[in-house]
């Protein structure tokens, strides 16, 4: 329980009379990578909104270095080292890499007594900070519209890093992704945990979340179907688990010939 | 992350230390970099303005110094405006009450100073701050409400012009204040930023020395450089530095690139365009300060239409109509733009009509220039 970074405790959230999560458990470990698995419709973006700070537990506890907290927005999550990074990114198309890379938290330095923004430092910085990653920024001063969507992925993710993240929670980073640039953003994660980062993984694709993944929570309709390590469950257990194990069997042989 | 640092051995550090050239990034010519510059356009269109111009006009005086100065003038009233409006614009809202602001700022000054005989400084002072406040307001409402900034400042546009004609009628039984020019010429505050020109003693040294054009007295043509040229430039260049070199530009641009994601970094959205329209309705106060000063009047019709011009202004400029691109230097040669056909139209034997067909003309060419910019720019190649 003491390497635990945070933790929610029987977390229940309802939206009415509509009951989006109900006695979620789930324990993350300093320096792992825990995957959040689950179809569409399990309760995933209501579990990341709770663990951001944009919704409160209805019932049940958040604790952060297990102290229980309540925070009321995102910014607050943020403060202790909470940093989500959703599917939109945040990030500004015209914008370049630098901007981007310091929007809201544009370093500064005085000339003649005037407060401007430090351009060279920005750029300098994003590009040796994702290097430092190993993404090759091939102009800190080009517009990031340009860039593929692993790439823009990769900054999000560097930048979360580079601003004193200390628990991650990615959305679905690699859902609009290719086969490669998928590759790369599983990379990333990889060596964020080299860092010492708690990564909280959320997907619903098993082939991209067992590669990396040290524990898996499934959630299914709300509920969560347990954690497990990875040395205590296989790939199609996990899928099994996530698709409900028997239907996916019986539509498995309808359609003859398919493998998952 | 590039394609050649994906298939880089991670297991060796030798290699992980080493930046590899990506070898997909092509050189680009500081040519091909230029014409994606925001202000391009409009550049392009202001040298070309000025080669037609010079052909069909350039023996009738509109390039003698007081021909210059004279479309200098107009561009630089447009230019005020079209820098609120450019700024605004890049921060994704529109204002179209900059036209009536223009007028019921102009009768904020001249109606006090003329009947409530308040000093001038006082009514400008008075001027700046309702006008400033009803920019605010205009702020207020779109980021409270979140309806488009178009509909609430149509509403403005309609509002002030309305207030301007009824209020001139209530204290002052007309629509024209006239006897303003006097009061603020012998105003401390209006001499010193508002009425003459600058570098008059130096207009007279060139004058008496044969440089400069004189009047049959011997006095210069040219007594100086305008108030509002001055106020122009700087406004530009202060305009122009604080998008490119602040933090707060730095948000201005964020704002009007993605509202939601600025929002998601801790940018303060709603500060940002509400200071904006703020900013907007100062430019707008300005221009009727200095056109109250220069003419010496106020009257309820003026800045007609001005909201329009400066908006087609910016968007000659390379301003986005969707926000988040866009440049004070681009939409202040818009401006210029503006200056020169308007004023030049009247040296050739052009009837000055042709004037509104060329504007809308060069509108639609910028738009679908600056559209394919935005394209080059934001999309992957």
């Amino acid at each position: 329980m003491d390497d635990t970074i945070l933790a929610l405790e029987n977390v229940s959230k309802y939206f009415g009379s509509v009951i989006a999560l109900q006695n979620v458990t789930l324990r993350l470990r300093k320096g792992e990578v825990h995957c959040l698995l689950g179809d569409n419709g399990a309760g995933k973006s209501t579990l990341i909104k709770t663990l951001a700070g944009v919704h409160k537990p209805s019932e049940g506890q958040y604790l952060v270095d297990g102290q229980p907290v309540s925070f009321n927005s995102p910014k607050e999550a943020l403060d202790v080292g909470v940093a989500t990074v959703y599917q939109d990114l945040a990030l500004v198309p015209l914008l370049s890499v630098a901007r981007n890379f310091f929007m809201g938290r544009e370093p500064t330095k005085k000339v003649f007594g005037i407060t401007v923004m430090d351009i060279n430092y920005a750029a300098e910085t994003a590009r040796a900070k994702l290097a430092e990653m190993g993404i090759m920024v091939r102009d800190p001063h080009h517009a990031i519209g340009t860039m593929s969507g692993g790439e823009k992925q990769c900054l999000a993710i560097a930048r979360a890093i580079h601003f004193g993240a200390r628990v991650l929670i990615l959305d679905e980073p690699t859902a609009a992704l290719g086969v490669k640039q998928s590759f790369n953003v599983l990379k990333l994660i990889h060596k964020a945990r080299e860092r010492g980062i708690s990564v909280i993984f959320i997907t619903h694709n098993v082939h991209h979340a067992y590669p990396i993944g040290d524990s898996f929570t499934l959630l299914n309709r709300g509920k969560s179907m347990g954690t497990f390590t990875k040395d205590t469950v296989s790939k199609d257990e996990v899928l099994d688990m996530m698709a409900g194990g028997a239907e996916m069997q019986t539509l498995m042989n309808q359609l003859e010939g398919i493998q998952v | 992350m590039n394609s050649s640092s994906a298939h880089a051995d991670s297991n060796s550090p030798a290699q992980q230390n080493i930046v590899p050239q990506d070898e997909r990034v092509r050189k680009e010519s500081s040519l091909k970099r230029f014409l994606g510059r925001p202000e391009f356009a409009s550049l392009a269109g202001a040298i070309l303005v000025f080669i037609v111009f010079g052909f069909a006009a350039g023996d009738s005086g509109m390039f003698n110094l007081d021909g210059v100065i004279n479309w200098m003038q107009v561009a630089a009233y447009l230019g005020l405006i079209s820098i609120g409006a450019c700024v605004l614009m890049i921060a994704g809202e529109f204002d179209l009450s900059i036209g009536s602001m223009i007028g019921f700022a102009g009768m904020m000054v001249a109606i006090p100073t003329v009947y409530f005989h308040w000093p001038f400084w006082l009514a400008v002072m008075f001027a700046f701050a309702g006008s400033m406040a009803l920019g605010w307001l205009n702020g207020y409402l779109v980021v409270k409400t979140r309806l488009p900034s178009f509909i609430v400042t149509l509403a403005f546009m309609f509002i002030l012009r309305g207030l301007t004609l009824a209020l001139s009628i209530m204290f002052a039984n007309r629509t024209i204040v006239s006897g303003v020019g006097d009061l603020a010429a012998q105003d401390w505050l209006g001499s010193w930023l508002f009425t003459g020109n600058l570098g008059s003693g130096l207009f007279h040294w060139m004058a008496t020395q044969g440089w400069i054009a004189t009047a049959a007295n011997g006095q210069p043509l040219v007594g100086g450089i305008p108030k509002v040229i001055v106020w122009w430039l700087v406004l530009a260049l202060g305009a122009s530095f604080v998008l490119a070199r602040t933090r707060f530009g730095n948000w201005i641009f964020a704002v009007g690139g993605d509202a939601n994601a600025a929002k998601n970094v801790g940018v303060p959205v709603k500060r940002v365009k509400t200071s904006l329209f703020v900013f907007t309705a100062f430019c707008a106060c300005l221009f009727a300060v200095l056109q109250v000063a220069d003419v010496g009047s106020a009257a309820a019709d003026r800045g007609l239409q001005k909201e329009f011009e400066a908006i087609i202004a910016a968007v000659i400029g390379g301003a986005l109509l969707t926000g988040g691109y866009g440049s004070v230097i681009g939409a202040c040669f818009g401006a210029l733009i503006f200056g020169v056909v308007q004023i030049g139209i009247t040296y050739t034997n052009l009837n000055s009509d042709w004037f509104r067909v060329f504007l809308g003309v060069m509108l639609l060419v910028a738009v679908l220039f600056n559209n394919y910019v935005r394209r080059r720019v934001t999309e992957a190649r």
